[in-house]
């Protein structure tokens, strides 16, 4: 879409259509059910990665649809992703710090 | 001002090329703002993770003090109001106000009763004592009932420090949220928006759903942790 120069205001955005609002509202009604089911099912230590993975597919269907990032412009994508892997980094380094200590005994 | 209104036209601000241009820079602005968002709420579930992995029994035992099924209906009333958000922009978008309108107000309605859950929550917890860090009084013989025989960690208050911090910053978004659609909802009504000037109903949506986003996170952590 670039930065509107020569846009006219005419211009018309891309319309979702309801049928694909309605889809989305459905799948996440069925993966809320999913997420339920699944915490009482033991993955042993895989269990937050489950309730992780499947929170990231419906916040990516928020992100896409209801969001509008599928059709958007390319720099939002960029804007959102920028603030996902900072938080990435910062997750990952804590990660580091906590799961490399040894013979810790805290008394936080 | 420097924006006025003829017609169906638009006119943008003096500072912008085009009425396109202005949308593309509002909601450009919107996603910036939203990114700051993203890195407070990461921050505290950064520490969730840190404090789940050091002392995971206060998170099992935390949790059976929250009610899934309270969980899982504010869950479905969130998605439900975000369905209804992307509703009234789209019926924006399409120039069919009074749809506009009553999908905007379901949505603030769909709000209200999130808080409302959120209340019978907060006023259960807050009621058998338990608050976060030095406020904690629970008396551990009234909490037998719903951690059997778990012994009650003495660091338990840290999971309601989460708890209250995480819910309570959602919490006050949702209403912040609220607040705002009222505000696109009145323009609404005045029939300011339309194919060519939707750009406020688009920002403030784009603020409901990551307030829906980050409770999509929540859910599991806080309700379904075992």
């Amino acid at each position: 879409m670039g930065h509107g120069t020569g846009q006219e205001s005419t211009h018309e955005h891309h319309i979702i259509p309801f049928a694909t609002y309605l889809k989305v509202f459905i799948s996440l009604l069925v993966l809320t059910v999913i997420t339920v089911a699944a915490a009482r099912v033991d993955f042993g230590a895989l269990n937050a990665v489950v309730a992780f993975a499947i929170a990231s597919v419906k916040a990516g269907l928020v992100l896409a649809i209801f969001m509008h990032l599928k059709y958007d412009d390319k720099l939002n994508r960029v804007i959102i992703g920028s603030s996902v892997f900072f938080l990435i980094i910062l997750w990952i380094f804590c990660i580091l710090d906590i799961f490399t200590r040894v013979g810790q005994s805290s008394t936080l | 001002m420097s924006t006025a209104k003829t017609g169906s036209g638009y006119h943008h601000a003096h500072h912008y090329d085009s009425a396109e241009h202005e949308y593309v820079s509002s909601k450009q602005g919107v996603w910036l703002f939203l990114c700051t968002e993203i890195l407070m709420f990461g921050g505290l579930f950064v520490g969730y993770a840190i404090f789940h992995h050091i002392y995971p029994e206060i998170f099992k035992v935390g949790s059976k003090f929250t009610d899934w099924r309270l969980g899982a209906a504010n869950t479905v009333v969130l998605l439900g109001s975000s369905f209804t958000m992307a509703l009234g922009i789209y019926y924006s978008q399409k120039k069919e106000q009074s749809k506009a309108v009553a999908m905007l107000a379901i949505t603030i309605l769909c709000g209200a009763i999130f808080m409302g859950i959120k209340y019978i929550e907060y006023s259960h917890k807050i009621h058998l004592g338990l608050l976060p860090g030095s406020w904690y009084t629970a008396d551990p013989a009234s909490l037998v009932k719903y951690v059997g025989d778990m012994e009650i960690p003495s660091n338990l208050p840290m999971y309601f420090s989460f708890y209250y911090m995480m819910t309570g910053i959602h919490g006050i978004h949702v209403l912040v949220g609220m607040g705002l659609i009222a505000w696109v909802m009145i323009r609404a009504m005045k029939g300011e928006f339309g194919p060519h000037y939707y750009t406020p109903v688009e920002g403030v949506g784009l603020f409901w759903h990551l307030v829906d986003l980050v409770w999509i996170y929540l859910f599991p952590l806080l309700y379904l942790v075992s």
